[in-house]
């Protein structure tokens, strides 16, 4: 025994030394840096009890989701379903959500997330939501950053590849869509090679309601039939513009990684939203005929309503002239990232290895000057020179993306040469290079997409992970990798594993979050037609050969937990509500032969799911969360009869008629 | 010193069984580390369930409860004697009978002053979970409880009677003044302490 406390004491003056050293570590990283910096360890290290300074949204990639991680630590809390079913929470499976994942094309189970981007106010991020864009049925969900929960989707109509998406503007007046296929606009059967001159590439600007975060298509602009691949908003003195990478200009339909290579240089389309919002709010545009759905999440009914559009607002650029430029990039221009103070523009030239950097200034000044070379489809072709701030030859191999420091530094990732490279805007000049374990897509700099980068730390996405982490087989994880930036030199902290694929992130500093989230839905302000406020109000009713169980749980039971009277050949709904208040107290809810997930139920909460009863006997069901320490106790029983048989319906709870046991 | 240590591992760990074993292993070490931090006697510095500050909306626990009556600060004396602060606010769920200062007054003289020293910690404790259930009786089910003649057993591993009487339901034979529903369960107050028999 007194070993055993001698081993604690131990641990704890440990613990203490360890918490103790926190504070001088964290103020050295700037002064000291490379590989000389002693422990890399004890700076990620985040003590068991204690809180990470930041969130890191991850894209899930083809996995459809977002995932939450704490920075420093690349520990992860929750995978949040956004476009994808999720049977662990019953999202997507279970009557109050199902609706969320309904598109014009029916119900599609599955979605590939990209480009998880923050709400701004001001230029800062502000915690509110996160905004995820998906790619393959293209559509832009809102994510709560209080419950951490989908809570609205919308289709994007005359769209294909939704890529150059979901960026916000600095006040997060719009979230854009831009289309990575050009498409024939609207759809219509026509022969492929027909495409050049007739496909479309739509830029969709949706409009966030600040208040609730509610989401609508403003406009669309019906662009030429180029790939438009990324975006970002124009910032400070570039606000009310935004800025959109292209690629095959070609406009070829075949073979792409040949004939889409074609032109040595494609364009960064520069976009004046301002413009075209008062030229919309004046009368502009056409409304023509679409189908896309929207889909809401209902706070206090506890479910989504999808309603299906059938219009949408079409601006032609020839409509609105001097809204629209093309600034010459090279060459297949992937990333399209504008620096915090907004003045540069920077075109990732993926097949040029050069950076390209445009100028703001310069481009108000050739507009002026009508310093053009010709047009394109009406838009007209800015002088490279005339907008033009400089390039950054050879950097590395295969440039993709670049986020920002508040230094007037610029991080780049290459994924052919796996590297990422800090350099100066202002200079054009390489300041540092560092390996990545393999092939970089994304980074992120929390704050990225603002103002005011929180310029810390980066976070490198990596596609190939090869011989870093235990192999799994053929099929092994992504990664994410940790950088400290705030010295001259990057330093490589932390490798950690990811879901899916890490497409993007998007990063905020804790406490712009953290004390706001919810920690318990209100049972007062539940309004589901189908809540039970208290055990008394438990109750079973048939409609024809539906039977509706109005059902509650609270440690340690289901209530009714006895049921007869269901026949072979009836719908059984069960509607369940969590009736506790109480932080961190979910039940799950598991039904033998039903054929969907479980649900797991947060306290205040009501979900239905529906079970259809195929063979006669008496069938359990149970708690899937263990909730209690009577967790194995929360389970209950229905009798079910054949078809047509005339078992009476009862409910019961320890023998008695819930709410009629005095 | 022993028996007292690892009785209460013994009360920790049936209270936090549907957690991970790990509780009872982290709690010596972050209480020493506590100890280490701070010389003032400050909540914030404590760790566990117990110190997980209160959200907004939700249900009291059967610590706030208790604690937010002046009649129980002799049980609550006890609770943080004994160490069992973070049991009784856990998952649960949780019936505690609670008995009133006046309760632990009706004991003989001395006897509470004994049990809160440190070399009886082991044997308040016991006492304690003496009057927790490990489940969730509201009033009625205590009453149906007692119609069908089941008994309450309570965290100590004994069991308590349960009687409906006219004036009321009574357990171990002493009547139940007043009930509180709590997030992780319930308070029945009593006048009594249930020492149990040995």
């Amino acid at each position: 025994m007194k070993q055993l406390i001698n081993y604690f004491m131990v641990l704890a003056v440990i613990g203490f030394l360890a918490s103790c050293n926190q504070a001088p570590t964290k103020k050295s990283t700037s002064s000291k840096s490379g590989a000389l910096s002693g422990s890399v360890a004890e700076r990620v290290y985040v003590a068991p009890g204690e809180h990470d300074s930041h969130y890191a949204f991850i894209s899930g990639g083809f996995s459809g989701q977002l995932s939450v991680y704490g920075l420093p630590s690349g520990r992860l809390f929750r995978v949040v379903p956004v476009f994808s079913q999720d049977p662990e929470k019953g999202y997507g499976y279970n009557q109050e959500t199902k609706p969320m994942l309904m598109t014009s094309h029916g119900f599609v189970p599955w979605g590939d997330s990209h480009h998880p981007d923050i709400s701004q106010t001001n230029g800062t991020v502000d915690g509110r939501w996160v905004f995820i864009n998906e790619n393959n049925t293209p559509r832009i969900a809102r994510v709560s950053l209080k419950t951490f929960e989908t809570e609205e989707i919308i289709e994007i109509p005359n769209s294909a590849g939704n890529h150059s998406s979901s960026f916000v503007t600095e006040n997060t007046e719009y979230v854009v869509a831009g289309t990575r296929f050009a498409v024939p606009f609207p759809q219509r059967d026509m022969s492929i090679k027909d495409m050049k001159g007739n496909f479309k590439g739509a830029l969709t600007f949706l409009k966030v309601d600040p208040t609730t975060g509610h989401m609508s298509i403003a406009f669309q602009i019906k662009m030429p039939g180029f790939n438009y691949d990324l975006a970002h908003p124009g910032r400070g003195k570039s606000h009310g513009w935004f800025f959109f990478s292209t690629y095959n200009t070609e406009e070829a339909n075949s073979l792409l990684e040949v004939n889409a290579s074609q032109n040595d240089k494609d364009f960064i389309a520069a976009i004046n939203w301002k413009k075209i919002e008062e030229y919309v709010a004046n009368g502009g545009g056409k409304k023509v005929a679409a189908k896309y759905t929207h889909n809401l999440w209902h706070d206090n009914q506890h479910a989504t309503t999808s309603t299906m559009e059938k219009e949408v607002l079409v601006v032609e650029p020839k409509d609105v002239p001097g809204a629209i430029f093309f600034l010459p990039t090279a060459k297949s221009p992937h990333g399209c990232d504008v620096d915090p103070s907004g003045e540069y523009i920077i075109g990732n030239g993926k097949l040029a290895a050069a950076m390209t950097v445009h100028s703001f200034s310069k481009l108000q000044k050739a507009i002026e000057d009508k310093a053009f070379d010709g047009e394109k489809y009406g838009i007209p072709v800015v002088k490279f020179e005339a907008v033009n701030y400089g390039v950054l030859e050879n950097p590395g191999l295969g440039p993709l993306h670049t986020e920002f420091d508040t230094r007037g530094n610029a991080y780049t990732t290459f994924f052919i040469s796996s590297e990422v490279v800090k350099w100066n805007i202002k200079d054009l000049k390489v300041i540092d290079r560092h390996p990545v374990y393999y092939s970089v897509g994304h980074l992120m700099i929390p704050g990225g997409n603002s103002q005011h980068p929180d310029d810390k730390y980066l976070v490198a996405m990596n596609k190939i992970t090869k011989d870093r982490y235990l192999s799994t087989g053929p099929e092994v994880c992504q990664s994410a990798q940790l950088f400290d930036i705030s010295g001259e030199k990057m330093e490589l902290l932390l490798d950690f594993p990811t879901i899916g694929e890490p497409h993007y992130a998007a990063g905020i500093a804790a406490d712009k979050i953290e004390p706001k989230t919810t920690k318990i839905y209100k049972l007062e302000e539940n309004t589901h037609p189908y809540a039970v406020k208290s055990e008394a109000e438990t109750k079973v009713e048939r409609k024809g050969n539906e039977v509706h169980i109005y059902m509650s749980m609270i440690r340690s039971h289901f209530s009714p937990d006895n049921i007869e009277g269901v026949k072979v050949g009836d719908k059984v709904f069960f509607h369940v509500t969590n009736l506790e208040q109480d932080y961190d107290v979910p039940h799950g809810i598991a039904m033998i032969g039903a054929n969907t997930s479980e649900m797991l139920i947060m306290p205040g909460r009501t979900a239905t799911m529906i079970w259809e009863p195929k063979e006669v006997g008496v069938w359990p069901f149970y708690c899937t969360d263990f909730c209690s320490a009577l967790h194995q106790e929360m389970q209950g029983y229905i009798r079910v009869s054949p078809r047509g048989s005339n078992t009476p319906l009862t409910f019961t709870l320890d023998g008695d008629v819930p709410g009629q046991d005095e | 010193m022993k028996q007292a240590m690892l009785l209460l591992m013994g009360v920790v760990f049936l209270f936090y069984s549907c957690g991970e074993p790990t509780s009872t292993a982290e709690k010596p070490t972050s209480k020493q580390s506590t100890q280490a931090q701070s010389s003032t006697e400050d909540n914030q510095t404590k760790k566990g369930q117990a110190y997980v500050p209160a959200v907004e909306g939700e249900q009291a626990n059967a610590l706030q409860v208790a604690m937010s009556l002046p009649d129980f600060s002799t049980l609550v004396a006890a609770i943080k004697a004994a160490e069992v602060e973070n049991a009784v606010v856990n998952a649960g769920p949780l019936t505690i009978f609670a008995p009133l200062n006046s309760a632990f007054d009706k004991l003989p003289k001395g006897t509470v002053e004994t049990l809160l020293k440190p070399e009886n910690k082991g044997k308040l404790a016991f006492i304690l979970t003496n009057h927790v259930a490990p489940a969730n009786y509201p009033t009625k089910q205590l009453k149906k409880d007692a119609k069908k003649g089941r008994k309450l057993f309570m965290a100590s591993g004994k069991y308590l009677t349960v009687e409906n009487k006219p004036d009321g339901i009574y357990v171990g034979g002493t009547k139940i003044l007043k009930s509180v529903k709590v997030s992780n369960g319930w308070i029945h107050v009593i006048d009594e302490v249930l020492v149990p028999a040995e």
